[in-house]
């Protein structure tokens, strides 16, 4: 870590207030703030987020991930393309993987979610966390909450017995590297970390030692 | 994305009834589809009604000794389960082989079946397209193609269907039970489920409005090699530009249907009669009345060497 106070977060404010002195961007990808438009009611939902309960208020439109980061101030969870398609959204719901900006929030009232925020912290790491660090599972990081994610509920995925496309026999589901690479496939990573990420996975689930 | 009101629906009949008396109104079930091509204001509606929560998740063998699958079954957890795997092996490999983890944890049953093209036309909204703005032309005809549709294409619409599952449910003879918002139930072979693009391409299925899914019911399992083969630009997570799904029997016969092709899941009678004849002879009778472009012609040698590969992996194991 820097010793001083210079930190990626900080960095990238700065870049923000920078951007936002030149001309004004594309706001296409900016998260549509949660004020409802007029006639479309507000929806209580529900959530247990991470072991906390939180009650919200929402246009029924807001994606789970804009409940998460925008609501919920919980940036772990990353918006990349916002269609399902790179996975740097993936979070935990009731056991499970999801992209959460295919899905609203609205959809998931009374259920519980998981994020990287809920999978460890700082001080007490989950192991796929320290993992990442250790096999230098990432260069960005932008991809990594997602990846994180994803790689902890294929671990569960592959002990639960779920088949995947390069299963050789359906019945008998066993870890292998292509078992992982192909789990991992809806999660990208623009800096090509995978095969880092693939040591980390062998790592927690027991497989080899780096 | 449009505003909407949103319920959740309490049981079947209700749902129905909701769907065929608000005009605009759809389903939501997994919403992977859905959501991505209302944030492309490619769906509008004006109210969804949320079936998630309808029972319809199980998964139970019929009196016939076939297979009801809830629509809502998730794709994961019919391609993981145990009768599926052993007696329908080709439909897990289908599932298995379309979109990702994630997805398939979400998408559902008969949401798979209902998934819209992904003709680049019909996702880019600046260009013509019969399927999204009826009358409005087809800007794939004469545009890019590579991906598209040569088998039941019409001068409207040349969109491929982009389903796995519902190819190998074309291959198993599968039939969509229904209710609809008068609460009369009825059964729709798959073949007759999805709608050839005709004139009409904006009309993709036989449901009519409010009328819901409720279950996909297999017939007997049909005893062979079940295979699902994808040929596609990546390894993983993409769509088809070719896939066959075959049973294999073991005296020689087989059936086919194919995935990328055609309009909608594609098999014909000709093309599993050929089955004895090897893999150029279904592949011909597979492609009778094919119309291509200079972009897509390839496919159709494609289907015939997927098949070639499938008949030499065959006769590997035999």
């Amino acid at each position: 870590m820097p010793s001083d106070h210079v930190t990626r977060r900080g960095i990238l404010r700065g870049a923000a207030l920078a951007a936002a002195a030149g001309p004004a961007l594309s706001p296409a990808h900016a998260a549509e703030p949660a004020k409802a438009s007029k006639g479309t009611p507000m929806t209580p939902v529900e959530l247990t987020v991470n072991g906390r309960e939180v009650h919200l208020q929402l246009d029924p439109r807001t994606s789970l991930l804009d409940a998460l980061r925008e609501h919920l101030h919980l940036t772990g969870t990353k918006k990349g393309c916002d269609h399902g398609q790179c996975g740097a959204c993936t979070v935990i719901v009731e056991g499970r993987r999801i992209n959460s900006c295919l899905t609203l929030a609205v959809m998931h009232d009374g259920e519980s979610v998981t994020t990287i925020e809920g999978l460890g912290t700082p001080d007490r790491l989950h192991p796929m966390q320290k993992a990442f660090i250790v096999h230098d599972g990432y260069q960005c990081g932008y991809c990594t909450p997602g990846q994180i994610c994803s790689a902890v509920a294929v671990l569960d995925e592959i002990k639960a017995g779920v088949p995947s496309h390069v299963t050789p026999d359906l019945d008998e589901v066993a870890l292998s590297d292509a078992e992982l690479r192909e789990r991992m496939s809806g999660n990208i990573c623009r800096c090509a970390a995978y095969p880092n990420i693939i040591a980390a996975m062998k790592d927690v689930a027991g497989e080899a030692k780096a | 994305m449009r505003p909407f009101t949103y319920e959740r629906a309490t049981s079947v009949e209700g749902a129905a009834k909701a769907a065929a008396s608000v005009q605009g109104a759809r389903f939501i079930a997994g919403g992977t589809n859905l959501l991505d091509l209302m944030k492309l204001q490619i769906e509008t509606p004006t109210h969804l009604i949320d079936v998630n929560h309808l029972g319809l998740d199980r998964i139970e063998i019929t009196p016939e000794g076939g297979l009801r699958i809830g629509a809502l079954v998730r794709n994961t957890d019919l391609a993981a389960d145990k009768a599926v795997r052993r007696d329908y092996a080709v439909l897990s490999r289908a599932l298995v082989s379309g979109a990702s983890g994630q997805l398939r944890n979400k998408a559902t049953t008969g949401g798979n079946l209902l998934q819209r093209t992904r003709c680049p036309y019909f996702y880019d909204t600046r260009m013509p397209c019969n399927k999204r703005q009826p009358g409005s032309g087809c800007g794939a005809i004469g545009g890019i193609s590579r991906g598209l549709a040569i088998l039941g294409v019409s001068d409207a619409c040349i969109a491929q269907h982009p389903s796995d599952m519902a190819v190998a449910m074309r291959l198993l003879d599968a039939q969509v039970d229904t209710v609809d918002g008068a609460g009369a139930r009825r059964s729709i072979p798959i073949a007759d489920f999805h709608l050839l693009p005709g004139d009409t391409p904006h009309k993709e299925t036989a449901l009519k409005p409010g009328e819901i899914i409720t279950s996909v019911t297999l017939p007997k399992p049909v005893s062979g090699t079940h295979v699902y083969r994808k040929v596609r630009d990546r390894a993983s997570y993409a769509f088809a530009l070719v896939s066959v799904a075959a049973i294999f029997a073991k005296d020689g016969t087989a059936r086919f249907a194919f995935g990328g092709i055609g309009a909608k899941p594609w098999r014909v009678a000709a093309a599993d009669a050929a089955g004895k004849q090897g893999a150029k002879a279904v592949a011909e009778a597979a492609l009778a009345g094919a119309r291509t472009t200079e972009h897509n012609d390839f496919k159709k040698a494609l289907v015939q060497q997927t098949l070639v590969s499938l008949y030499r992996q065959q006769e590997a194991r035999a």
